[in-house]
């Protein structure tokens, strides 16, 4: 997805962005996702497998996530991904995930362009798993095949336990996620990636939500900037918002 | 034919957070008359009085012992179910930890469409109901259809106003056949920090930090300026990521997203990431040595100076107008 610095333009009178000179990255918070899946196999053994969905460029993402340490990956392409709705994206993940097998999936809490944070929780509906989204804090019984994890709330948090396989939505602060060493990089080139066309999956993509069209925020109107002594700015920014913003 | 909405929501020894009496007050302008309530847990009951004066027609209290505990899989079946009974045209979730948990899993299982974190639902020309919702968080916003026969939102709190209505917001019996000990994820536990502060993305005023606060302890002259105005404390991304305030108080593209009514920037030069979590803040507030900051070009006040000797006197002022109030 556009790197978080993008300022974003819309396409004149289309619901999509101009994409020409964004720069593509991972989904921030499933950077945490993957360092996850990486330690516990670091940790237990077994293997980590990158499944994603999208155009050709996001084989730049898989090849970030297998220099950090995944073993194989497969790429669901289409070049009409942000055409998709979350149940569709969700619908082809979950296919993927059933032809690999898994023991936990993991996934970003939400993806950093549409905000939807459907997807982990759609992908648990398909393949009937329970979920545990927002994680900050993870903990693997692979014996008893059980997790235990914490959840952020607002102004506080929740340990949810859950059987495996279970899906995790991943949250800033559930690690540190790591950087891709050279000799990673270079390994990473001669992993496998396994290339499935979308249109393959035989999944229908009616969309259920349709995105109609696409504005930026209006201008705010220009500022009232104070300068000179502190306390005399801050006695007329006191009077400003009690006078004429009406706010305090 | 589908009608009415039905409002979902937590509660807690029979109280709601605002945005559950929000959601009520909005869903009772696009669907008068037909709306109700859904809330779980121990005592859920006692929240129908006051749903009731924001705008619910009735209440669904499922307070046995299996919604005593939160469970995203167990919740969603129950909501399913209640759904299927009542047949209503739209489903409201809050846009809080728990309604972005539970929203998509009733969508999945309801094969329904979903559009998460609304700031605005409407109804559309074709009389079904559409929503507005910001995108890469807030630096655009997309105005979405649902296609699917039956509609979800999840609402964000602070875009809606309350109104009150002379209802009683009657209780409404629904048995349901849910089997509980099909439950999978169920929470354990719930760990509160201590904090009389309110929440961020409820709070009406935030007071924000960069790095221009220089060190940890220094967050206290911002306390004492929350302290002033009641409002909850927030940082930008470098703050929280040098640990001066925990992750939560991150504000920004990959923290928190706020829509509070006035927001304080102190010592916050406006990274775009930052520009894009606040920009539904009703009032921007800049406090910045550097006149050249970007902060200043989104704000609506500002003041050029030194935060250490802006915020004091800032704080004193807001204390004294209050007293006079």
């Amino acid at each position: 997805m556009p790197d978080t610095a993008t300022q974003i333009r819309v396409q004149p009178g289309e619901p999509r962005i101009q994409t020409d000179g964004i720069k593509w990255v991972m989904n921030p918070y499933d950077e945490f996702a993957l360092e996850e899946g990486l330690r516990l196999k670091e940790r237990f053994g077994g293997e980590v497998v990158v499944v994603a969905l999208g155009p050709t460029r996001v084989e730049e993402a898989i090849r970030q996530g297998l220099a950090m340490g995944a073993d194989r990956a497969v790429h669901i392409v289409t070049d009409a991904a942000t055409d998709l709705d979350p149940w569709t994206v969700a619908q082809a993940l979950a296919q993927a995930c059933q032809a690999e097998g898994y023991d936990l999936i993991f996934t970003g809490k939400q993806a950093v362009d549409d905000d939807q944070a459907q997807v982990g929780p759609l992908v648990a509906v398909a393949l009937g798993l329970p979920q545990i989204t927002v994680v900050i804090q993870l903990t693997v019984d692979p014996e008893g095949r059980r997790v235990r994890a914490e959840r952020e709330l607002e102004g506080a948090s929740e340990i949810v336990e859950a059987p495996m396989p279970v899906v995790i939505t991943a949250q800033r602060g559930l690690n540190e996620p790591r950087y891709p060493t050279l000799p990673n990089i270079m390994k990473a080139k001669r992993k496998e990636v396994k290339a499935v066309p979308f249109a393959d999956l035989g999944i229908q993509s009616s969309p259920l939500v349709r995105v109609e069209s696409l504005t930026l925020p209006p201008a705010r109107p220009a500022a009232k900037i104070l300068t000179g002594d502190p306390a005399e700015t801050a006695r007329e920014l006191a009077r400003l918002l009690h006078e004429e913003a009406h706010v305090i | 034919m589908a009608r009415g909405i039905l409002v979902a929501t937590n509660q807690n020894g029979g109280r709601v957070r605002r945005v559950a009496y929000e959601m009520v007050s909005l869903a009772q302008t696009l669907a008068p008359g037909a709306v109700t309530a859904l809330t779980f847990g121990a005592e859920a009951e006692k929240t129908a009085p006051e749903l009731g004066r924001f705008g619910a027609d009735q209440v669904v209290a499922l307070n046995a012992p299996p919604y005593q505990q939160y469970s995203s899989d167990g919740f969603a079946l129950a909501v399913q179910a209640v759904v299927e009974r009542l047949d209503p045209e739209a489903v409201f979730f809050p846009a809080t930890a728990w309604g972005k948990d539970l929203a998509p899993r009733v969508a999945g299982l309801l094969k329904a469409g979903l559009a998460s974190d609304c700031i605005e639902v409407h109804r559309r020309e074709d009389g079904r109901l559409g929503a507005v919702r910001p995108v890469y968080a807030g630096k655009a916003f997309a105005t979405v259809a649902i296609e699917s026969p039956r509609a979800l939102f999840s609402i964000r709190p602070n875009i809606q106003a309350v109104t009150t209505h002379d209802r009683a917001g009657a209780l409404l019996d629904v048995n349901l056949d849910v089997d509980a000990s099909q439950f999978q994820a169920v929470v354990v536990d719930v760990k509160a920090q201590a904090s009389d502060k309110p929440e961020l993305t409820e709070a009406d005023i935030i007071v924000s930090g960069g790095r221009g606060i220089k060190a940890a302890e220094n967050f206290r002259v911002l306390e004492d300026l929350a302290d002033a105005l009641g409002a909850a404390l927030g940082s930008s991304r470098p703050v929280a990521d040098e640990g001066w305030v925990p992750h939560s108080y991150h504000i920004g593209q990959t923290g928190k997203v706020v829509s509070p009514t006035v927001y304080f920037a102190v010592g916050i030069s406006g990274a775009i990431q930052h520009l894009a979590g606040i920009s539904g803040s009703k009032y921007i507030v800049a406090i910045n040595n550097d006149p050249d900051a970007p902060i200043f070009k989104a704000a609506n006040y500002g003041i050029v100076g030194d935060l250490f000797q802006v915020v004091p006197a800032l704080a004193a002022e807001i204390r004294r107008i209050k007293q006079e109030a």
